[in-house]
């Protein structure tokens, strides 16, 4: 394939669309943003994830002109948009609530930020039409919002949000209103439109699954900072900190101390009942450098009897989650440690070769885990 | 359907009689045919007619009007700029002192307000006329305005003018095109609460007319004040039926404005 892969963000001659450049936003005492730099490249997806008041809602209010930084400075295609007040800014923003006008219809929503630029109806309406057809919406285009279900509305709120072809959309919480299933077909339906439409978007979501399935890279934060930005894959794969492994996904967490026993390879004792484990790792460690090694459950096998593998630990099988597609069991070592492995149910209605109390053996290669500093 | 007891009938009957057979009695003497304010002779319209061709009556009504409709309006857009700012304008120095002293007009004694604005009026050197009467009524009647627009705006989702702000909309064009329809009905029943406000009112307005200027309540007190005369029956019940229409049209305009409420939250509620 020809086809190069999309990843401006590691082109040094590549000029970000938006920088962040030692930002940080006060609110009297309250620090929500701290000290954050950050680079987002055109026609990105980036998600900004996070739990409830880690300052992504903040960073997005700040591009859209809601909020200004109080140190620091943001830049829009090499602008500082300090001051340029919302309605001057070449951004748009798609609001958790929608926040469509309940007065006017959606054709009239949609016509809004084009009526504010232009007198020319003609090519308002050809622009409407546009956009109600990139979300099809033909048919409800002469109803108000409240005559239309959520997801409707939703499409409603992008398609206003994009009429004006904004060079940054910025989406907040876009699908937080639908329920599982629309919010899955959504997810696609907006990776699609951001392709057809060139535009960077910028979501917030506190939903991993959701950051990991629309973007392109995902910045995980954490009380006013930027723990890892990194595309998805490498995020979940490799993270940099405890807080992004815990934070992304199931993982098991070993804390103990690092010796190194080869090129690249450690040992972690974790246990004084234990055997050491062994994990590969870049990063490198001192000796007896306090580590944590994390390890995905779908990368712990389970086995009846001692597996010949780099680690193995014995336990006994505490609980099990059935989740249909897969089983995540929960071995509990004589340590009292935890540790989940996740095996994909392959088989319809396999017999289950374990059950509670049962005496397994959990195993991973060294390759398996991230051993990680903090 | 609970039925109510004979308790709650005679409770319900006492205030209803102690309310309305005053306003009852007074409707009823309006078709009276005598002259003689207490004795019966049968119905009759006819001081209906009279009153049409009183020419001091109608010159007073004609004021009244007039002095309801401009201050009225005048209040409104005043009392709603008031309440945006008060409710949308941020923290700002003063904010909770200011937001109490547009209230405090509501509880003070008319005769304090009237003084003071008759007082005002002297120092400035204005001629008391219809002109200061508007600006009197406008005075009171604002903050009425100003208590029914907030409390709309209070329950009025910010992110709505956030949005048309990001859309390229200016301040301005945000509150005319977003806030303002969508707060309308809030601004209607200010507007005729203000206009019967100013409709009723006698204290005030004796403080602040001069000799070219009689509402209609003055005119009613000053003949009054020289006999009971039919006529005024017959004013005093189109009165009452002016304020009662306004007073309906204005519980049914923030009926329905609390309906649209309703259902745009239950709208939002179906889309959550």
């Amino acid at each position: 394939m020809a086809e190069t892969v999309f990843a401006p963000w590691d082109d040094p001659t590549e000029k970000p669309l938006i920088r962040f450049h030692n930002v940080t936003k006060r609110f009297g005492d309250f620090t929500a943003i701290d000290d954050l730099t950050l680079d987002i490249f055109e026609r990105e997806f980036f998600a900004l994830l996070g739990p409830s008041g880690c300052g992504k809602t903040t960073m997005m209010r700040m591009l859209a002109g809601f909020e200004n930084p109080t140190e620091g400075a943001i830049e829009l295609a090499g602008q500082d948009i300090a001051g340029v007040p919302a309605n001057k800014r070449a951004v748009n923003m798609m609001f958790q609530s929608y926040a469509l006008f309940p007065h006017l219809t959606v054709w009239d929503n949609i016509a809004f930020g084009l009526r504010r630029e232009s007198k020319d109806k003609a090519a308002i309406a050809a622009r409407v039409e546009e956009m109600l057809k990139l979300t099809r919406l033909e048919k409800f285009a002469r109803r108000k919002p409240h005559q239309i279900s959520g997801g409707q509305r939703q499409r409603v709120a992008l398609a206003r949000s994009l009429a004006k072809a904004p060079k940054l959309l910025l989406l907040d919480e876009p699908l937080g209103a639908l329920d599982a299933k629309l919010r899955e077909a959504t997810q696609f339906e907006l990776m699609d439109i951001q392709e057809k439409t060139g535009t960077t978007f910028v979501i917030v979501t506190h939903d991993q699954e959701e950051a990991m399935t629309v973007a392109s890279r995902v910045a995980v934060m954490d009380e006013g900072r930027v723990m890892q930005v990194a595309t998805p894959e490498r995020i979940y794969e490799a993270p940099d900190s405890v807080y992004v492994a815990d934070f992304i996904g199931d993982v098991n967490l070993l804390h103990g101390t690092a010796a190194p026993s080869g090129e690249d390879t450690y040992v972690v004792t974790w246990s004084a009942n234990e055997a050491p484990v062994q994990a590969a790792s870049t990063r490198s460690f001192s000796t007896g450098q306090t580590c944590h090694l994390a390890i995905r459950p779908e990368k712990v096998a389970i086995h009846k009897d001692k597996p010949e593998a780099d680690n193995a630990v014995q336990g006994k099988v505490l609980d099990i989650a059935y989740l249909g597609n897969l089983s995540t069991y929960h071995v509990e070592l004589p340590t009292g440690d935890i540790i989940k492995a996740q095996v994909a149910n392959t088989r319809r209605i396999s017999r289950r070769d374990f059950t509670w109390e049962d005496p397994v053996w959990v195993s991973w290669s060294k390759t398996a885990g991230v051993l990680l500093a903090e | 359907m609970n039925r109510l007891s004979s308790f709650n009938v005679v409770s319900l009957t006492l205030g209803f009689v102690f309310l309305y057979v005053p306003m009852l009695i007074l409707v009823i003497y309006s078709f009276n045919a005598s002259k003689l304010v207490t004795v019966w002779a049968g119905f009759s319209t006819r001081w209906y007619g009279e009153l049409l061709s009183n020419e001091a009556f109608l010159d007073a009504a004609w004021v009244t009007l007039r002095v309801a409709v401009i201050s009225s309006t005048i209040a409104t857009v005043l009392g709603t700029m008031a309440a945006y700012v008060l409710v949308r304008g941020g923290r700002f120095m003063g904010r909770t002192l200011f937001s109490g002293m547009i209230y405090a007009p509501l509880v003070m004694p008319e005769v304090i307000t009237g003084l003071s604005l008759l007082l005002l009026f002297i120092g400035l050197g204005l001629d008391r006329g219809v002109l200061t009467i508007v600006l009197a009524h406008t005075t009171f009647s604002m903050c009425f305005v100003s208590v029914v627009v907030s409390s709309r705006l209070v329950s009025f989702d910010r992110s709505l003018e956030e949005a048309a702000l990001d859309l390229g909309a200016s301040p301005w064009d945000a509150f005319r095109l977003v806030t303002l329809p969508i707060i309308a009905p809030a601004v209607i029943s200010g507007w005729l609460l203000a206009f019967t406000l100013s409709l009723d009112d006698l204290v005030i307005a004796s403080f602040t007319s001069g000799p070219s200027a009689t509402t209609l309540p003055m005119k009613i007190w000053s003949s009054v004040r020289l006999g009971v005369s039919p006529e005024i029956n017959a004013l005093s019940t189109i009165l009452i039926g002016l304020v009662t229409i306004g007073v309906i049209a204005a519980s049914l305009a923030s009926k329905h404005a609390a309906l649209r409420a309703k259902r745009d939250e239950q709208a939002a509620a179906r889309a959550a």
